[in-house]
Parts: C-alpha cells; structure tokens; sequence
C-alpha cells in the first residue's frame, strides 16, 4: 500500500493538542505512522491549507427504506441536477434525497470517513445494508430503532434490563446494528393508535409504559451490554413550540447512569438534533416562539454524561423523513404538501414529507438561530456535534455552509440582514447576542475528534494519532484568510482526502471508489431462554416474515463488514 | 430582431432532445456556433448541426433573437425550454416539453403539440395553433409547483390534467379537454371553450376555472353560488358560479375564506 506525506499544513488535531501547527502527516500501510516512519512517501504539499483527520458523521438519514420512499416520492427532486457518470464516478442526481452514490461523494468532498445512518428500522434491515453496500468510499453503520418496539415495552414495563439487553443484542446481530436508536419514545407506538405522547409521563396505549421509563430503561440496557455508543435519543414532542421542557425532562432522566463501555465514551446519553428540541413559546408566531438554546445548553454544559447534535436549518428545500410517525402526520398538515407515512409492524413507523424552510419567513430563519445558538453556547465542543440532522433540517452537502456561519459572525448577520423577518429572530433568539466563532481547532472535535470518541470509535477514527486510520483530508483553506465564503468552499470541496490509506481525492478530483466497510457490533450475552421463546413466539403470531427471511447475513449483504465485538456475558 | 431558422434534415431515428433551441442559448453565436451545440438522442450526444441546416445569426441578446423551425419536428422536444425572452416559430408539429419552464418571451407552435408543453412556466406566451396533449401548462411529475404565471393559448383541443397543480398564469383551449382539469389548483385561470368531461377542479384551492360547454360529470366537492354576468377572453355571458373543492382546506385570510371558483356557461 502507497504511503503518503503530507507536508506544511495547519494541522487541527484536538486529541494530540495540535493547534494549527505545521505539522508532517504520514500514513502507512493504511494507518497513521510517524512521520519519521514513511521511507518511499508520495509527498502531498499541504502549504497553506488546513490538515484534519477524515471526519466522522454522528447523525445522517442516508441509506433505508426513507430514503427510496422519498427518492420514489419525489421524483422533482431530481430535475435539473442530474450528472451523467464520468472517469470512476457513477451517474448522480438528486438535491435532498440523492442517489446513494451522491452521498458517497458529497461525503468524500466534505472529507468525511464514517458515517452512521441514524435510524434503520429492523425489519427493513436488508434493504438499509443494500443502500449501505451501494454507497461508495465512506464507512458506516446504523443504528436500529428500539424506543417503540413492542418488545423493548414488554420487557421494559416490568423492567427487565437484562431481557432486553438479550433482545437488542439479538437485534444487532440479526439487522447488523450498531447500537440503540430511541425515536419519539412510546409517541411512534401511540401514533398506530392514531395517538402521540405529549410529554415523558404520557401513557403508551396499551403497553402501559412511560417515555421516561423507556429512556431510562435503554439508558440501562445499553450499559448493561457495555455497547460502543451509548442510547441514542430523538425525545418526545420534536418540533413543538415550547418543548424544551419535555427536553430538559428528557437530559434529566441521564441524571446517575455511569459509562460502561470499553470504547472510551463519557455519555450515557446522546441526543440528536438539539435544534428542534429546544423551542420556547406555544406557537409558530413571532409573538410567541422564542428560543430556549441558552437554556438547554446551559444545562449540558453541567453534565459531564450527556452529549448531542446540532440539527442546523440551512434554509433549503429539503425532504423531512423521520420514524417519528405523528410529527410527520403534523408537519403534512402545515404545509399541505405530499405526505408519505409507514407501519413497520412491531417495531416502529415512518413518515416522510417535503419541506421548505424559507428565508421570507419568521419561523425558518429563528430554526436556523436556534441550531446555531446551540453550538456557540457549548462550552465542551467534545460534547456538541456538527449535523443537519440531514436531510431533515437540511441536505447534506449544506455541511460546509453550517461550518461557515458556525465559524463567521459576519457570515450569521449576512442571513440575518438579509432576511425579511431578521430583526423579530434577532428579538426572540440569542443569535444576535453571540458574536463567538468557532475555532477550527474546535471545528475539528465538533465534526471528528468529539464523534468518534461519542460513538466509541475514538481508537480509530477523529484523530491524526499514530496507529489510528489513515484517515486525512486536506482542506483548501488558509486559517488566516478573513473570507467567510472560503470556508463554505474549502470544507466542501477537499483538495486531499486519503481514506484507509488509500487516495480518494487527488488534488480536488474523486479518484477511487475507495474500500468501503459496514460496521456493526456483535454483542455476545447469556443463553436467554425467555428471550428466545419470545421471538420465535412473535415471529409466528405477528410478524408478516420468518425468522429465515429477516435476519442479514454478513455474506451476502455486508461485503466488506468490520465487526466490533462486545462481551456482555457475566 | 435578427432571424436564425432552423430546417430539418433528417428525421431522428429515436426523438431527440433540443433544450438548447431557445433564443437564450442562441444569443449571440454565429450560424457555425449553434450548429456545434448540443443535442441529445437516447444516451448519445450529437451536434445540433447534425439534425438542422442552421441560417442567419443570432443578436446580442436573447430578446431580440428570433428563431424560426421550418419542417417536421414532430420527433423533437424541449424546444423553447426555460426560455426567457424572444421568440420561437414552429412551423409544424412537435413533440413533448415544448415551451416548458418557460420565463418570458413568446413561443408559437403551428401545428399539434404532445404532452407537457408549457410545463412549470413562469412567464411569457406559449401560443399552440392546434391540437394539445395531456399535462399541458401542469406540473413537473412529483412537484407542487405548477405553472405560475404566463399565458398558454391553444386553438383546438387539449388532452388530460391540464394546469395540474397551477399556481398562476393563464390557460386558454379553444376546443374540449379531457379529464382532470386544474387537480389541485391554487391560483390561475383555465379557460375551456368546448366541453370538459370529467373531474374538474378536483382537490382545487383557488383559482378559476370557466368551461363554455358541458361538463360531463361535475366533482360532487363543488356547489352551486350564484349566476354571474362576466367578460371571459373577450365573450361576456352569463355563467353558473360554483365554489369547492369542498373536500380540500379551505384557508380564510382576513376574515374571507378562500374557494377554487368554477364558472359554467349557460
């Protein structure tokens, strides 16, 4: 395998404390090596640009059964962006819901190595893997969604932690999983009785369980089985003006729980698209909705076992997809577009709607404040993750532009000036207030270094450290250039990108498909009889597939898998 | 105005796609220079001076282009595409997507159009002496946005889903339509001289709709108002006013709520 120099760069490095130093970058035989090691190196001159490990995506919806209904759903979503194939690249087309070799590529000019597909419902495990293995260069893995599967309230309503770790390390195994995906908590369930829950103490028709004590019994589960990630949740009442509460209700159920993971991760709690969670007010309104970022972050910051993401609007045309059925079922009923919604028989639902978030309007642009205001309040930028939630709060390939006004003052008033409504968000969010700018230093923990680590991949992934993957990307970008606009271009368009050791991008054209693998984790337990009688038992009674047909075999659908193994016998 | 006219050579073997023929792209270039732009045949590209003899040179500027086909394009689509100022002559019939997306200028076709002409336009004038396929002056497949602003003439008949998902703009048909007329209309004004048949202004907001003739089974969503003497396209009458679709949401502003007007001739 080639070996690679990458000389003269600024170097952002938050686990070996390189703070934009000039620093040499050698990879070997697909790891990171000192630089000392590399004899026969191809020289890559990095002067005046910015070096960083690959990055590492906490939170994307990009391989699964939403995907395709949304593909299938809108076919406009690809009209006029069509790109015929050309040297290695594949054909690609679509803007919100593009074709799986699109995300490939967006992720590898992003410079972006891992990726973890946020919520894949079991059932359609297969077709997840299918998307999965035709998604080309970056490495993922996604997380199968347990928080409203009739199982997972079986168990948990009788609180039987240790049945339930059997059951979802089952479900790893079987779907090739990641870890504990939690999606509006019993709310999912209660939607297929044409119910939500509105708060953490709601009722779930008919298994007689809580949201809070779904959190907390896969807060337990997932510690109990000692999982790479911790429980990974999108909490009740997403979207709703004065939610926050329901939020911080939600954080405070982590309140005692302790890591047990090998994997190196602090949190026993992830929650995903802050954004969206942190509203104040009771309605859309200007004269009501406010933002409660300060509020919500505040609390954050005091923990030390919570972790989360950001979920910032970018004020597209986007495609809304999430198992967070009736918000769906809410969000069509808004803006009277074409509304897609799924049962997936006892594990959990769908819905996928259109959604623009325009800038003429008060409510986008106070989202978009929101999502922002939440990363300048992080005082741990190990702790607060760089997403769009995509494609939800915005398409992927919007990255660059989020790191642009994360990282720019001027850039954030830019919106703010230009947008019709600016002065009433600059009234009832914080944005106006706020004249931090993240540091790439920062930038680095908040999109690899603070990721990896959260996912308990931080002994592979987000860091240049020797031993680690040959993982790097070199951004076009100069830390002393005072464009804003330079930002937005360099972290979308990478003039390096090495992955596994292997070029992917050479001086700023794709040229490798790369190795892509599919991790997962096979967790072993305890022979659990109860547990075992119990699928067998639901298979036959309830569910519209065999057992035969629904588990993924790693032959025939992983083709290049990477398996993390976790011993939760005892 | 300067002139450049296109003439048929040959008849494509498969239908062959002419985004590029709009006073847009011709701006400026000489007769060699639109000769060596781009046309599409199935997953081939060819040179548009492969298809046409080119004559005369374009102006400066998209406005004060003038294109003229002259012969049998009747395998060819997307001519006028996204185009925004000018003028295009067709002098015989054509295929689909003619005029589609269009944003200004005027686009006439003598002859009969296939499906999808005038699609998501914006603006200027699509004027078809002729027969209309289905989906004309609609939205692109999936979209919301329609036609939304503009004016399609068509003298003689037009096929189904006309006006699908409009938002603006005018639709005249001389002669019948098909079914679907104006399904989830939200604004605009479809004129239908003939008879319609059925499934008129099926899941409409807002917007007109006015039909001369017949409609052979009225939307059970619609109700009748009242009788009202207007001007419609130059020809006052008295017309049957009817309010719906009463089975969509009906959005109320400033105390009035909001109904798809549909307006039948006596």
């Amino acid at each position: 395998m080639a070996e690679y120099l990458i000389k003269n760069g600024y170097v952002y490095d938050p686990i070996l404390g390189i703070n934009g130093d000039k620093h040499d970058v050698a990879i070997k035989d697909g790891k990171m090596v000192d630089a000392s090691a590399v004899k026969n190196a191809k020289v890559i001159d990095a002067n005046g640009m910015t070096v960083m490990a690959g990055g590492v995506d906490i939170h994307a919806h990009i391989a699964g059964p939403k995907l395709n209904i949304g593909r299938n759903f809108r076919p406009e979503d690809k009209l006029f962006n069509a790109k015929p194939g050309q040297g290695i690249k594949h054909m690609v087309a679509g803007h919100s819901v593009p074709t799986t070799f699109k995300f490939g590529y967006i992720y590898a000019n992003m410079g972006y190595g891992f990726a973890m597909e946020a919520a894949m419902p079991p059932l359609y495990a297969r077709h997840t893997h299918e998307e999965i293995r035709d998604t080309p260069i970056i490495d993922e893995a996604a997380l199968p969604v347990f928080g409203n599967n009739w199982f997972v309230l079986e168990y948990l309503k009788n609180h039987e932690i240790e049945n339930t770790a059997a059951y979802i390390a089952w479900i790893l195994r079987a779907t090739k999983g990641f870890g504990i995906k939690n999606v509006n908590p019993g709310g999912t369930e209660a939607w297929a009785w044409g119910m939500n829950c509105s708060s953490i103490h709601d009722n779930v028709p008919y298994f007689d369980i809580t949201p809070a004590e779904i959190v907390t019994g896969l807060i337990e589960a997932n510690e109990y089985l000692g999982l790479p990630h911790s429980m990974h949740v999108h909490g009740n009442q997403l979207g709703e003006p004065g939610n926050y509460k329901t939020t911080l209700e939600t954080l405070a159920l982590a309140k005692g729980y302790k890591p047990n993971s090998k994997f190196g991760r602090d949190q026993v709690l992830h929650q995903t698209h802050l954004q969206f969670h942190s509203y104040g007010g009771d309605s859309y309104s200007s004269k009501s909705f406010e933002s409660k970022s300060k509020e919500v972050a505040d609390y954050i910051n005091k923990q030390d076992n919570i972790t989360f993401d950001l979920g910032v609007v970018t004020l597209d045309d986007t495609t809304t997809m999430t198992a967070d059925g009736p918000f769906e079922q809410h969000l069509s009923h808004m803006n009277h577009l074409k509304w897609a919604n799924t049962d997936v028989e006892l594990e959990t639902a769908a819905g996928v709607v259109p959604f623009q978030y325009r800038k003429n309007t008060f409510i986008a642009v106070a989202q978009w404040a929101v999502g922002l205001e939440l990363a300048l309040y992080a005082k741990d930028p190990m702790k607060c993750f760089l997403t769009t939630d995509a494609p939800n709060a915005g398409p992927l390939w919007r990255y660059p532009r989020v790191i642009k006004w994360l990282m720019s003052e001027q850039a954030r008033n830019e919106v703010l000036d230009d947008a019709k409504y600016g002065e009433k968000v600059r009234d009832r969010c914080y944005i106006g207030e706020l004249d931090r700018e993240i540091s790439l230093y920062e930038l680095a923990a908040m999109t690899r270094a603070g990721t990896a680590k959260a996912l308990g991949l931080g002994n592979m992934f987000g860091s240049l450290r020797p031993g680690m993957e040959g993982d790097v990307v070199v951004y076009p970008y100069s830390p002393e250039s005072e464009n804003p606009e330079d930002i937005e271009y360099a972290f979308g368009n990478a003039k390096y990108f090495i992955k596994g050791g292997e070029m992917i991008i050479n001086d700023g054209e794709i040229v490798s498909n790369g190795n892509k693998r599919t991790f997962w984790v096979d967790c072993k337990v305890n022979e659990n009889a109860q547990v075992q009688h119990d699928i067998e038992e639901k298979f036959k009674r309830y569910y519209t597939v065999g057992l035969n047909n629904y588990d993924v075999n790693e032959k025939t659908f992983l083709p290049n898998p990477h398996r993390i193994e976790v011993d939760a016998t005892q | 105005m300067s002139t450049v006219t296109l003439t048929p050579t040959q008849v494509p073997e498969l239908y062959l796609e002419a985004d590029n023929i709009t006073p847009d792209h011709f701006a400026g270039k000489s007769a060699e220079e639109i000769a060596a732009l781009n046309v599409y045949m199935g997953n081939a590209t060819y040179k548009l001076g492969d298809y046409f003899d080119v004559e005369g040179e374009a102006a400066e500027t998209a406005e004060e282009t003038k294109i003229v086909v002259k012969g049998d394009v009747s395998r060819v689509k997307y001519i006028g595409m996204k185009m925004s100022a000018g003028e295009v002559i067709v002098e015989s019939p054509a295929d689909m997507y003619m005029g589609a997306w269009m944003l200004g200028g005027k686009m006439t076709v003598n002859g009969d159009v296939d499906a999808f002409a005038g699609l998501g336009m914006t603006g200027g004038e699509l004027t078809i002496n002729g027969n209309a396929g289905d989906y004309l002056g609609a939205a692109y497949r999936g979209d919301w946005r329609g036609m939304q602003g503009g004016t399609i003439r068509v003298s003689g008949d037009a096929g189904s889903d006309i006006g699908t998902f409009m938002r603006g703009g005018t639709i005249i048909v001389g002669g019948n339509v098909d079914v679907h007329v104006g399904t989830h209309q939200e604004g605009g004004t479809i004129i239908v001289k003939g008879d319609a048949k059925t499934r008129v202004g099926g899941q409409m907001v807002k917007g007109e709709i006015y039909v001369f003739g017949d409609i052979e089974v009225m939307m059970p969503g619609f109700q009748q108002r009242e009788d009202v003497e207007i001007e419609v396209d130059g020809e006052s009458g008295s017309f049957a006013l009817f309010e719906g679709d009463m089975g969509e949401r009906h959005p109320t502003r400033k105390g009035v709520t909001t109904f798809g007007k549909l307006y039948m001739k006596y």
